[in-house]
């Protein structure tokens, strides 16, 4: 392939994939350990995660239509999402809580299904995305190039990440969320109200993945059917990190970041998403087999 | 189990199956409806005939998902392998449209059968969350993999051969030979699932562990059971193609969310896990979505996703699964106390050993 | 007599807890060896390590002569070695009566029989033994459906239609209706006089243990602190200790 022998022959262009992988990792991260959240604290795995990063996505392209700077439609699109979150939940979501996970899967891909077809109908199928206004920078004489916008974005996940552990450990409803995680029917003797903590649980969910969504709109693109990818990612990245394991989530959002860069550039980009997929199933096999190995099978 | 397993001495019969001369009326009926359907309904063969495909969609997702406790959502893998199996034949092979159409569905349960036999051990080891999402993972990346392969047509996928004969008749052969595929499902489900086979099946999902040590070979079981849900999916792909005439990776062949989803829906409408439940959903279902089809055009995707999420949060049980715990008494679960006849050979429980 | 199970200074540690230390013990055929110990002592998880539920650290297993150790679950429960749960499992979608068919064991592995349906001598010792534990009445009703006591019964008369050369059974008594705990000893006994299978049973009721077997086993803190005849038992200062000492 005439893609590999330029990364041979120009072996900076791998810097240009590796920054452009820790980048968008970084987005990946932060859906990621919002799955993870409400997986650790709720038991449901929410397969709508992606159509929540998509949505938010398209909040910040219409704020920003209205007139709204574009780095200000980040808050923006985590504050409706935060609002879409929280009454999904008291509509629909609570009655899953104390299912199984089978049915929670089905009914949030139900809920994805449900989400993404609305959002086509109402946004239209093309692609679109959000100029930032901000400008690019490059390095190396022009061999590499960077958005800013992904720079900022990059920024902002960190600074969200951070704001997101701290309140996590020191907030009460961090530490409410934390004992109802490890223990629901303990913390309800305790006197926490865990059908609020479940509530502001997705609620901050969803608004993670809407910040997340309005970076997605500025750096790359957003369209109504990338829902399920992210999700995937997501999944992926908590299957292999583990819950809550916050280095864990940022070195393998990374490398999942990385790693689709390299295939992209590498296959093309119509396989793209099917190197993703292919590698949710490679990861869960070996999983898997690690597991016979220990005869640790887990339900 | 079924409505007619009640224990011969019990003197109980269920209460809500007619039998005798009625029940052979019913049936009778039944057959000669659906075997004139596309005479009487001419308008709607085509969809009469995708009534008979969710049919076998729900049968054959239920094996694994309701009476084996493995929740796939990449069932869909094995009926697109079947449609593009079918379809190369036709297209690369220069035999008779019949002959063809044949030895396509051939080549297709052998694909299907091959496919679930190699990814079955690899998959079905995963329990629970794993195996559904990592088998949606499969359907999805073989629908994005068919997309770029040139050799089946990329993106734009195959046209299978033209059926030799005016459109009304090709739906109505297609919807014989759809209903046939869903019939012969049924009836060997129906078979199989009184074998030590179905018990088998049952003890997975009901306690895995369990069977294991109790000594049943459950990969053996989990892999066989995958492998007959793909023989009938695989065989259900040539058919389709031919009726549809257009093999689409994504939207057809392929199709993880729409008919990939669906197929756990109606099993979970109808009730998994028995073996009408999934019959009953498919019906219920698909009438449903053809209404929506018709008169919501536009949103019908979206009604659809609020159906399903309904279903799932406020009938997880299904019809047969709400009926049965209802009244479990028509579906043979009463206690019987007449006491054990003794055996007419006065034996005791000595006699197990020399067994 | 012949050891039937020999468990050779067996381990086995979770993360930093070890739960068995260098275990060892020894069950004649045809006998009936009881294991005791305080709650948290290691039994259940002995158990598991000889049946191969999970990998054993240090030691070896082994069974009519030969060596399991590095077997798996199922290879195990084929060889004719069986054990029940503390939790009592059964699969409780299915029937009574399907509960005991599926626990018969495969007379030939052909592919033909796994596809016929249950023999009617299978059904029938399906029953007979639903009789012998006094489960014929409710042998229709889903197996979930029954009280805690009649899963463990019902559990029990699984494990025998399963034709074991051994059975390990944990904790038979707990939870069954002290009125009928006679009737399940004597159902023990008989499985073992009667079937001729080898039992090692843990329990906690100490006077029904006491009566059942013939020599006994005592583990504390994952080790086997005593082991003798139910007299030799009941007198050893360290069991003693173990059980009514403060940790």
């Amino acid at each position: 392939m005439d893609n590999l022998q330029i990364l041979a022959v120009a072996p900076v262009f791998n810097l240009q994939l590796l920054v452009d992988g820790i980048l968008i990792g970084a987005v990946f991260a932060l859906a990621a350990y919002g799955m993870g959240l409400i997986w650790g604290v709720m038991r449901i795995i929410n397969i709508a995660q992606g159509e929540f990063v998509m949505l938010g996505g398209y909040v910040a392209l219409y704020a920003a239509g209205a007139g709204i700077p574009s780095l200000a439609t980040i808050p923006i699109a985590a504050i409706v999402l935060l609002v879409l979150g929280w009454l999904l939940y008291r509509i629909v979501l609570f009655r899953l809580v104390d299912k199984d996970l089978f049915t929670s899967i089905l009914a949030t891909f139900g809920l994805s299904i449900l989400l993404q077809q609305i959002a086509n109908q109402m946004f239209g199928a093309n692609v679109r995305s959000l100029d930032s206004g901000l400008g690019t920078l490059s390095f190396a004489g022009g061999q590499i190039t960077v958005a800013e916008i992904k720079l900022v974005a990059f920024g902002a996940v960190l600074v969200l990440g951070a704001a997101l552990v701290l309140f996590l450990k020191m907030s009460r409803l961090g530490q409410a969320l934390r004992a109802t995680a490890q223990n629901a029917a303990a913390a309800r003797i305790l006197g926490i109200d865990t059908d609020r903590v479940y509530a502001a649980t997705f609620a901050l969910n969803a608004a993670i993945c809407g910040a997340a969504g309005a970076l997605v709109a500025m750096t790359w693109i957003i369209h109504p059917y990338l829902g399920l990818t992210y999700t995937v990612r997501a999944f992926m990245i908590v299957v292999v990190a583990g819950l809550g394991n916050l280095l864990g989530i940022a070195a393998s959002g990374a490398a999942l970041g990385i790693a689709e860069q390299y295939a992209g550039f590498l296959l093309g980009t119509e396989f793209q998403t099917a190197f993703l997929f292919s590698v949710l199933v490679v990861i869960l096999v070996a999983r898997q087999l690690a597991l016979h190995r220990q005869r640790l099978y887990l339900k | 189990m079924s409505l007619r397993n009640l224990p011969s001495d019990s003197g109980r019969r269920a209460s809500l199956v007619p039998h005798g001369a009625t029940r052979i009326g019913i049936y009778v009926a039944l057959g000669v409806l659906v075997l004139a359907a596309p005479f009487l309904f001419r308008g709607i063969v085509t969809q009469l005939a995708f009534l008979w495909l969710m049919i076998l969609f729900a049968l054959t997702w239920d094996i694994l998902g309701g009476q084996m406790g493995y929740n796939s959502f990449g069932n869909i893998l094995f009926f697109g392998l079947g449609c593009y199996a079918a379809a190369v034949v036709q297209r690369d092979t220069h035999l008779p449209y019949f002959v063809a159409l044949a030895a396509g569905m051939g080549l297709s349960a052998l694909v299907a059968l091959v496919a679930a036999g190699v990814l079955g051990p690899l998959t079905l080891g995963m329990r629970g969350q794993y195996f559904a999402i990592c088998t949606l993972g499969l359907s999805i990346a073989a629908a994005d993999l068919f997309a770029g392969w040139e050799f089946v047509g990329a993106g734009s996928g195959i046209v299978p051969a033209l059926y030799p004969g005016p459109v009304d008749e090709r739906n109505r052969f297609f919807y014989y030979v759809l209903l046939a595929l869903a019939t012969l499902t049924f009836i060997t489900l129906r078979l199989l699932y009184r074998t030590r086979f179905g018990a088998a099946i049952n003890a997975i999902r009901d306690d895995e562990d369990k069977a294991e040590a109790m000594g049943l070979h459950t990969t053996r079981y989990k892999v066989a059971a995958w492998m007959i849900a793909a023989l009938f999916l695989g065989l259900a792909g040539g058919p389709v193609a031919g009726l549809v005439g257009f093999v689409d990776p994504r939207d057809l062949a392929f199709a993880g969310a729409t008919f990939g989803v669906w197929m756990v829906l109606m099993a979970v409408l109808g009730g998994k896990g028995t073996l009408w439940g999934p019959v009953i959903g498919a019906a219920i279902f698909h009438t449903t979505q053809e209404l929506f089809w018709t008169y919501l055009f536009g949103w019908q995707r979206v009604a659809m996703g609020v159906l399903i999420v309904a279903i799932v949060v406020f009938f997880p049980l299904g019809i047969m699964g709400w009926l049965r715990a209802r009244w479990p008494q028509w579906f043979g679960e009463v206690v019987d106390e007449a006491a054990r006849p003794a055996r007419a050979d006065g034996a005791g429980i000595g006699d197990e050993r020399a067994a | 007599m012949n050891a039937l199970l020999e468990v050779d200074r067996v381990s086995k540690a979770f993360g930093g807890v070890i739960a068995n230390r260098a275990v060892s013990l020894s069950v004649p055929a045809g006998s009936i060896v009881g294991l005791i110990g305080p709650n948290g002592s290691g039994k259940t998880t002995l158990f598991s390590s000889i049946v191969g539920s999970h990998p054993v650290d240090s030691g070896a297993v082994r069974f009519a002569g030969r060596d399991i150790t590095r077997l798996r679950v199922g290879d195990i429960a084929r060889l004719g070695l069986i054990r029940t749960f503390q939790q009592t499992r059964v699969y409780r979608g299915m029937s009574c009566v399907r509960n005991l068919e599926i626990s018969a064991p495969l007379a030939r592995s052909s592919v033909r029989s796994v596809f016929a349906p249950f023999s009617k001598e299978v059904t029938e010792r399906a029953e007979t033994l639903l009789d012998f534990v006094g489960l014929y009445a409710k042998r229709h009703l889903r197996a979930g459906s029954l009280s805690f006591g009649q899963q463990k019964l019902l559990e029990f008369a699984m494990a025998l239609m399963s034709q074991p050369k051994m059975l390990l059974l944990d904790e038979p008594t707990a939870g069954i209706n002290p009125t009928l705990i006679n009737a399940l000893l004597e159902r023990l006994r008989l499985a073992n006089t009667q079937f001729g299978i080898t039992l090692l049973v843990i329990e906690h009721n100490m006077r029904a243990i006491m009566h059942l077997a013939g020599y006994l086993y005592c583990l504390a803190h994952g080790e086997l602190i005593a082991a003798g005849t139910p007299d030799e038992i009941q007198h050893d200062p360290q069991v003693l200790e173990a059980y009514l000492g403060a940790h």
